[in-house]
């Protein structure tokens, strides 16, 4: 039984990572056809000429290190503010917010966004993406911070404070180092959502707004393009090593 | 210590409130008001958007939603579960194991689903390959169909029930197994009558975690189904973009989110709360 075990576990990890790991060799491929011709670089410099692509991916960057930002500070804040301790509205919103299919949260954020603007003369653009991505990032970044508060000493902040910090001196000195790895995991798992979606931000761009995700959903689309395989082996790399360093850090 | 922590909630729930609840309250308005003439909304209410979903043409989407997502859940149980099983294991590479089911599922939705694309397609490796090889001359139709949302949907989510299950066999006493060897019972004997009964609050509570995203799936139907898989999610997308309906699109988004949040209950109920 465990051979078969082994077996079958090397199937489900080969069904798991082969998709992937072929997309990746053929980005290789000289051929614009999938059949393997010998390789070549073609597709990587196609991919690194065209402008459109250079600037989604800049709005794509620009988009997830604001999200990050905002969303590590808000989130930061808000799970020490949570920590043992209850308030139901906002942790039932976060977990709902966790749980709401993409594509809702995406319409309903179009269909608030329309609102507003009716009374304000403004058009969506890359701050409702930022907007958008904030909003859906916060309840990752407080899990991720509130599993590592939940290792934390609260003896730690009293001795601190008995020693004459203030409240604010004892979680700026004491509580936010001890916390550091966490928030930086938080951040690159934020990071890398936000860099990823492409439903709500699909919903919520405007005309100057487009980005990687979209770009190459249109692309994927319309026909075959070895131009999405090298870019999007080039995505999978970088977002595979963000995540490693994150798991790295949320370890220490 | 209560008054600085009270004020850093205020900036999360100002942003929850404004651009997670305000939002809801928005579509909540809209599902009750009639379409307006030029695809906007008009002022009078209604509760037609509700009971149009009875309608035969919307029923099969939502029942064809409630089919696909029980078939990749139970795809999932069954084939996450031996993997559970491996891990849990494996001794001393049981994280590195572990890691190789989380890693992909952290890289980029977008690009694993369109990596079937890649392999499905008419052009795609498979056909390319078969023809190749010469096996067949016409490419194999196996892209745009339900199959392929079933791999799809399989393929993104084995993650969401490997590990709670990894976690559940993780926890398990070992000398119930030691027990039931020591009585006369086969390793398989075992699995069966000992282990998986153990798992079963598990095992429902993992189910569920991949039942409630496959139920708003969007890009995998989207993009590896055709006209004959659309799905709930599809079909609000498109209520708000080519067929400019927001009212009933808001209406099924909420229709939607209330069976979500049925199914998050049945979970906390069942004590699966550790899991979330």
């Amino acid at each position: 039984m465990k051979r078969g075990l082994a077996l079958y576990a090397s199937a489900a990890y080969a069904f798991l990572h082969l998709p992937l790991l072929i997309l990746g060799v053929f980005s290789f491929n000289s051929a614009r056809f999938t059949l393997w011709q010998g390789f070549s670089l073609t597709w990587y410099r196609a991919a690194f000429q065209d402008p459109q692509l250079a600037e989604a991916a800049w709005n794509s960057i620009v988009i997830a290190v604001a999200a990050t930002v905002f969303s590590t500070i808000i989130g930061t804040l808000c799970a020490y503010g949570l920590w043992k301790r209850d308030a139901k509205w906002l942790s039932g919103s976060l977990y709902l917010s966790l749980v709401t299919p993409e594509v809702v949260m995406g319409i309903s954020l179009l269909a608030f966004f329309q609102w507003i603007f009716r009374y304000l003369h403004v058009q969506l653009g890359m701050y409702t993406v930022i907007l958008a991505h904030v909003a859906f990032s916060i309840s990752y970044v407080v899990i991720v911070v509130l599993a590592r508060l939940r290792t934390f000493d609260v003896s730690l902040e009293e001795a601190a404070m008995d020693l004459g910090a203030t409240e604010w001196g004892a979680f700026r000195e004491v509580t936010l180092p001890v916390l550091a790895p966490g928030i930086a995991a938080a951040a690159l798992l934020a990071f890398t959502t936000s860099f990823d979606d492409y439903v709500i931000t699909s919903m919520v761009a405007g005309v100057d707004s487009e980005t990687l995700p979209m770009v190459i959903y249109a692309m994927a689309r319309r026909g075959a393009n070895p131009v999405v395989n090298s870019i999007s082996t080039l995505i999978v790399v970088a977002l595979g090593l963000l995540i490693v360093g994150s798991e790295r850090l949320q370890k220490r | 210590m209560n008054g600085l922590r009270r004020r850093f909630l205020a900036p999360a729930a100002l942003v929850m409130g404004l651009l997670f609840l305000t939002p809801l309250v928005i579509i909540l308005v809209y599902s009750l008001l009639m379409r307006g003439t030029y695809g906007g909304v008009s002022s009078e209410w209604t509760i037609e958007n509700y009971t149009r979903l009875a309608d035969p043409l919307y029923l099969i989407i939502l029942l064809r939603t409630f089919g696909m997502a029980g078939a990749a859940t139970l795809g999932c149980v069954v084939f996450g579960f031996p993997l559970a099983l491996f891990i849990s294991r494996a001794g001393a590479r049981k994280n590195l194991y572990l890691q190789l089911v989380i890693l992909p599922f952290w890289t980029s939705f977008l690009v694993r689903t369109y990596a079937w694309m890649f392999l499905l397609r008419d052009t795609g490796l498979i056909n390319s390959a078969l023809k190749a090889l010469g096996i067949i001359h016409e490419p194999l139709p196996l892209l745009y169909n339900n199959a392929a949302v079933f791999v799809g949907l399989v393929y993104g989510y084995l993650p969401f029930v490997v590990l709670p299950l990894y976690a559940t066999l993780e926890r398990l006493d070992k000398t119930l197994l030691e027990a039931s060897a020591d009585l006369g019972a086969k390793p398989g004997e075992t699995l069966i009558r000992v282990v998986i009964p153990l798992c079963s609050s598990g095992l429902r509570a993992a189910a569920l975690l991949v039942f409630i995203p496959c139920l708003g799936a969007y890009l995998t139907p989207d993009l590896l189904g055709g006209s004959k898989t659309v799905m709930v999610g599809n079909l609000i997308q498109n209520q708000f973009t080519t067929a400019r309906d927001w009212p009933f699109g808001s209406a099924v988004s909420l229709v939607l989110m209330a069976i979500v949040m049925l199914m998050l209950m049945v979970i906390i109920r069942r004590g699966g709360k550790e899991l979330i």
